[in-house]
């Protein structure tokens, strides 16, 4: 609770901050293209969230995002497969990969950032090669299909609405949280990323639990694929998706989750994905602040992020070990 | 300080080593308390005492290890403090780890100069490493390559390059540390004949063990400890196996825990040559009838834990018969052994048994979680309350809430923390592997309180102990393993020290007859 807090804090205090300093943030467009591009990356972050808090990793995260936002429109334009088709198609695809990863990591017993590092490689590589290296778009057409990300739910007495990745995004962090909070298999998943063995000793299927892990992953990055094609219209196999799984992993462990695994909230998750790209859109508009150090500008507030919290995680424990030994003596 | 009358009439020159009045305190519990005692120089020394009597903490003090709260330690009669370990080697004290700190990914001679290497501008220089190791590995009779690989030598073979190690570094004092702990008969003889070469040239030794036998061939002096005192020492001539016994326990077996036997029921657990996958040449046999306390009895490494692990459906067993209640089980799958009514209490709470960063209620209720959800999906917040607070109530944990982390409980409260989320499922055969290992004096006589409750509802118990008294007080029978096989069965007339460590070092049985 208290790390929510943090984060909220952190979140708002970036808002504010780029409020005053630059008369472009608060207008219209910028907010509803924050919240948007909050929401995409949201959904690939709770794929991260869920890897992680079984103490694994999934680097593949952004290639999948690019295998599937090529493959949407290639499939659609090239080979004219009906919408229907083409959406079952992905999300098996999205889903196989998953559950590759996860046989290959409990079956097999390979570590999962060598897994997910060749994950990366394979499917960006393959994309490239299937696709020849040529941009994907959907040539004007499929408007139904592109409102998913581009279409808003108008707020009924206002002219402003909610970005519909916006409601996928809350519809799928809800179902998130409640699995991980209220159902058993939450509970197995928090265990046995606290500690593996002692979960397998009590009756616990660690290795399903695993898998099934690296299959909501899977499917989530490939929803993020789908609706980021979606909004951009455009894919270059090149470069689309390239670091996303690194601001997904960014996202997840500012959100609260520890890469040991067993720690870590849905909302937590949300917001840190929301200061990830509060935090890019600030560099863009702040003129003071050169748009090409974006990257280091991120990577120092993450680091300072982690920092407090590993300072307050410390100061809690002495003041815990003081209070055991006054007790003792 | 004035050596007292006693001292003086035991020796006549300085002890080699002197520890007068050693404290230390984890956490509030009270490892060592006053503990004084003598080593003189060129003696095998032996330390003994139960599980938890202090005997590592005290080796690890003298190793720099860990540092004492109070007392002083003596070298030569000069007052010395051993901040590090690299300080107790530079005083010339090795300690030979219970587990070996070798790196067997390298050489045998790379392990007896690690973090010593000779080098040449930067570049280590092997041949001299290569020969300056055969010298050492002379010392302790290895005849072998100074370039094989540590990983294909056996664990007595590695032990003794770890004593080859200690030498390399001019260690004066070796303490061993339970070292036969994993070797086979013939690997300890040939480990007793280098202890016995090192003395004659002069090496001090500090042997801690708890396998009487041994320290009868083997010691000069025995100094025995007792929940953190010196409960005294024994000379040469005064070693027998009552003195040690007696002083060890500090009261009769007899009076250890008095457990009232009740007729059996019926056969609750039918094991049928079940062969486990660590040793799969040996099929096992034996039956528990519900209100039965088995004990397994063997030493570390006779396949005991695999054995459980197998029954508990962990380890998958090779062939054979599983049966709970005339209900035959599904090798291999934990989650039929657990719905027959097994569960395990494992050796090792903090790696196996609890989820350390959890809360209490959270860790008693996770083995039943999947049983009692709501609509095959939901967790059953209210049972899991209800069961949690049952479990702290009847087994007494002392926790301020059930949401207490249990790694901040003490050893005890938490090992009864896994015996509740264990009994929370009402078990019909419940398994226990060294179940009072690391707790203090009052929660052991409690967990016997609640095995033996279990009994008297009619469960079948079967527990693996590596103390003697536990083993021979609590149990009804004694099953009694050696290298994987069941070596023997011993009623509860037949229970003594002597006749379990027959059947446990695989002698010829003298006393009591194979089943």
């Amino acid at each position: 609770m208290k790390k929510i807090l943090g984060i909220l804090g952190l979140l708002i205090f970036i808002c504010v901050a780029t409020a005053i300093m630059s008369d472009r943030f608060l207008t219209e467009f910028n907010i509803e293209n924050l919240i948007r591009r909050t929401a995409l990356f949201g959904i690939i972050s709770i794929g991260a969230a869920f890897v992680i808090i079984t103490g694994g990793i999934d680097l593949s995260i952004g290639s999948v995002v690019c295998l599937i936002g090529c493959l949407l429109p290639h499939l659609l334009i090239e080979y004219e497969m009906s919408v229907v088709m083409t959406l079952l198609t992905v999300a098996v695809i999205s889903l196989l990969i998953g559950l590759v990863h996860g046989l290959l990591i409990t079956k097999m017993k390979l570590q999962p950032f060598i897994v997910t590092l060749c994950g990366l490689l394979i499917y960006r590589g393959f994309t490239r090669g299937f696709v020849q290296d040529q941009t994907q778009g959907f040539k004007g057409g499929f408007e139904g299909l592109r409102e998913l990300s581009q279409g808003q739910m108008p707020l009924p007495g206002t002219e402003f609405g909610i970005p519909n990745p916006c409601l996928i995004l809350l519809a799928v962090a809800f179902v998130a949280a409640i699995f991980l909070n209220f159902t058993v298999y939450g509970r197995y998943l928090m265990a046995l990323g606290r500690n593996e063995d002692a979960a397998r000793y009590s009756g616990i299927n660690t290795d399903r639990m695993i898998i099934l892990a690296y299959v909501i992953c899977g499917l989530l990055s490939g929803l993020g694929g789908m609706l980021f094609v979606l909004d951009v219209g455009s894919a270059q196999p090149v470069d689309f998706g390239n670091f996303y799984e690194l601001y997904a992993i960014a996202a997840a462990v500012l959100g609260g989750c520890s890469l040991r695994g067993g720690e870590g909230t849905i909302i937590g998750v949300v917001i840190g994905a929301a200061v990830m790209q509060v935090l890019k859109n600030s560099i863009t508009l702040i003129d003071a602040i050169p748009t090409n150090i974006e990257f280091a500008v991120i990577g120092f507030v993450i680091l300072g992020g982690v920092i407090t919290d590993e300072l307050i995680k410390r100061l809690h424990a002495k003041r815990l070990a003081n209070a055991r030994l006054k007790n003792v003596g | 300080m004035n050596p007292t009358p006693s001292e003086t009439e035991a020796s006549d020159q300085i002890p080699l080593l002197e520890i007068r009045g050693v404290t230390k305190r984890f956490s509030g519990v009270t490892a060592l308390n006053q503990v004084s005692l003598s080593v003189a120089a060129g003696e095998v020394h032996a330390v003994i005492g139960e599980n938890g009597a202090g005997k590592s903490t005290l080796m690890k003090i003298l190793a720099g290890v860990q540092r004492p709260d109070a007392g002083t330690l003596c070298l030569d009669g000069q007052p010395i403090t051993i901040p590090s370990v690299q300080k107790a080697l530079e005083l010339g004290i090795a300690l030979i780890h219970q587990e070996l700190n070798l790196a067997d990914n390298l050489d045998v001679a790379s392990n007896i100069f690690l973090g010593r290497e000779p080098s040449r501008l930067g570049w280590i220089d092997s041949k001299t490493i290569r020969l300056g190791s055969l010298q050492y590995l002379k010392q302790v009779g290895l005849d072998i390559e100074p370039t094989v690989k540590v990983s294909e030598l056996t664990i007595g073979l590695q032990q003794l390059v770890e004593i080859a190690k200690a030498l390399s570094v001019d260690a004066r004092i070796l303490i061993m540390d339970e070292p036969t702990s994993s070797l086979s008969q013939r690997e300890t003889d040939a480990l007793f004949n280098v202890i016995r070469d090192l003395k004659n040239q002069g090496v001090t030794i500090i042997y801690i063990s708890h396998r009487l036998t041994e320290i009868k061939q083997l010691a000069d002096r025995v100094t025995v400890l007792r929940d953190g005192e010196n409960a005294g020492s024994l000379r040469r001539e005064e070693i027998t196996h009552d003195a040690m016994v007696n002083l060890m326990i500090g009261r009769d077996i007899s009076q250890f825990y008095a457990r009232k036997t009740k007729p059996a029921l019926e056969p609750v657990l039918d094991v049928d040559s079940v062969r486990t996958s660590t040793w799969p040449r040996h099929p096992v046999n034996f039956q528990i009838r519900g209100g039965e306390i088995v004990g397994i009895g063997g030493l570390v490494g006779a396949g005991r834990t695999e054995l459980l692990e197998t029954i508990f459906g962990l380890e998958p067993a090779v062939s054979g018969s599983i049966v709970v209640c005339g209900k035959s089980l599904k090798l291999r799958s934990n989650r039929d052994a657990i719905n027959a009514g097994i569960a395990l209490v494992p050796e090792d709470r903090k790696r196996a048994g609890l989820i350390l960063e959890m809360g209490v209620r959270k860790n008693i209720g996770l083995p039943g979680a999947w049983r009692q959800r709501i609509g095959q999906v939901f967790l059953n917040r209210r049972q899991e309350k209800s069961d949690s607070d049952k479990m702290i109530h009847e087994m007494n944990i002392k926790t301020p809430n059930d949401s207490q982390l249990v790694q901040f409980l003490s050893g005890g409260n938490q090992q009864k923390v896994v015996i509740g989320k264990w009994l929370a499922m009402t078990p019909r055969v419940l398994l226990l592997d060294e179940p009072t290992r690391g707790v203090d004096i009052g929660a052991k006589q409690e967990i016997y309180r609640l095995m033996e409750e279990q009994a008297e509802q009619g469960v079948a118990v079967l527990f693996v102990s590596s103390e003697m008294e536990e083993i021979i007080s609590m149990s009804d029978r004694v099953l009694v393993m050696h290298e994987g096989r069941l070596a023997g069965e011993l009623a509860r007339d037949q229970l003594s020290e002597e006749s379990i460590m027959q059947l446990a070092t695989g002698s010829p049985l003298v006393r009591s007859e194979i089943k």
